[in-house]
């Protein structure tokens, strides 16, 4: 199997139809990493949040147990 | 009984994300090696069209995108069906990950097809019957993903998204036959399971592979997004917890 293109410029050309075919390409690769990224985002953002729930409830825990043993 | 067994434990969110955790691993490595093998096979490697010339290799992006954003309804009102019978949750978490990124390919399909009309038909766009068939689900799509967002009750919003997807399952036969019952300016279908494709093998093995690439990627996403839902909705449970407190190291 050959690579059907004689020239790179031939390739980017496509005689004609480059400004075609290179937008949908781009246009799905655009979309896919999209698609790959937004659940890490999600996931991280999940993580963080809880994190910070913990923290602030262990803060609150401590901070009663404190005023707790001043009365 | 035993055989059951399975798909009680499937209905575990904890099970689920366990046993997924290195499935996701390999098919994410099995979708991205297809998908580029695929686009550079189909880009630089496969023939030029006789009629069409360059412009044809849009096919290796459309035909894939379209064929999974299809089959992705059904396994999103497979799934909502499922959760209706059965109760499942986890399958309702399916659900509601599987129609954002349907609509995505979808819009893909629409996206790629018109710029594909220009050269091709002389337009972007026509509302002819397959083409109408797709915005239509695109639509539902984009309703299930509204509406999902729509309820305080997270309950509601399954059942009720369930019902829209299995209501909106009639346009898929519509979509398929569109090209066949209607006249209209697509071409149909260019491969064929029972027939001879009416495409040649050099330019049809690409295609089969971006076809299967795509299924793998749309896996692959779905996956790792129901896995983040079953974290969230589970966020108060102990093996949630741990995994909330085990990452911060």
């Amino acid at each position: 199997m050959n690579f059907y293109f004689e020239s790179f410029s031939d390739f980017a050309s496509m005689s004609g139809h480059g400004p075609y075919v290179w937008s949908c390409y781009f246009a799905t690769i655009a979309v896919f990493i999209l698609l790959a990224y937004v659940p890490s985002l999600r996931k991280k953002a999940f993580i963080k949040q809880q994190q910070s729930l913990l923290a602030r409830q262990a803060a609150r825990a401590t901070h009663s147990t404190h005023k707790g043993n001043e009365l | 009984m035993a055989s059951w067994q399975w798909f009680h434990r499937l209905g575990s969110p904890k099970w689920f994300y366990e046993k997924t955790t290195r499935w996701t691993q390999v098919i994410g490595v099995l979708a991205f090696a297809m998908l580029s093998v695929g686009i550079v096979w189909g880009l630089g490697f496969a023939p030029a069209d006789l009629k069409q010339g360059n412009s044809y290799r849009i096919i290796y992006i459309h035909v894939p995108v379209a064929v999974v954003s299809m089959a992705g309804y059904y396994v999103m009102a497979i799934a909502g069906a499922v959760g209706l019978i059965w109760r499942m949750k986890l399958s309702y978490m399916v659900m509601k990950n599987a129609a954002p990124i349907g609509a995505a390919l979808t819009f893909l399909a629409l996206l790629t097809g018109a710029v594909w009309g220009k050269p091709t038909w002389g337009t972007y766009w026509v509302w002819d019957a397959r083409i109408t068939s797709m915005v239509i689900l695109l639509f539902l799509y984009l309703g299930i993903t509204a509406l999902q967002e729509a309820y305080q009750n997270q309950e509601s919003a399954d059942k009720t998204c369930a019902i829209l997807a299995l209501v909106g399952m009639v346009n898929i036969p519509i979509i398929y036959k569109s090209v066949d019952w209607w006249f209209t300016l697509h071409q149909p279908a260019t491969l064929k399971l029972t027939e001879k494709s009416s495409i040649a093998p050099e330019m049809a093995y690409p295609l089969i592979l971006m076809i299967f690439a795509v299924y793998m990627f749309y896996a692959w996403v779905l996956l790792r997004r129901t896995r983040v839902e079953v974290l969230q909705r589970e966020s108060k449970t102990q093996w949630v917890q741990d995994i909330v407190t085990g990452s911060s190291r």
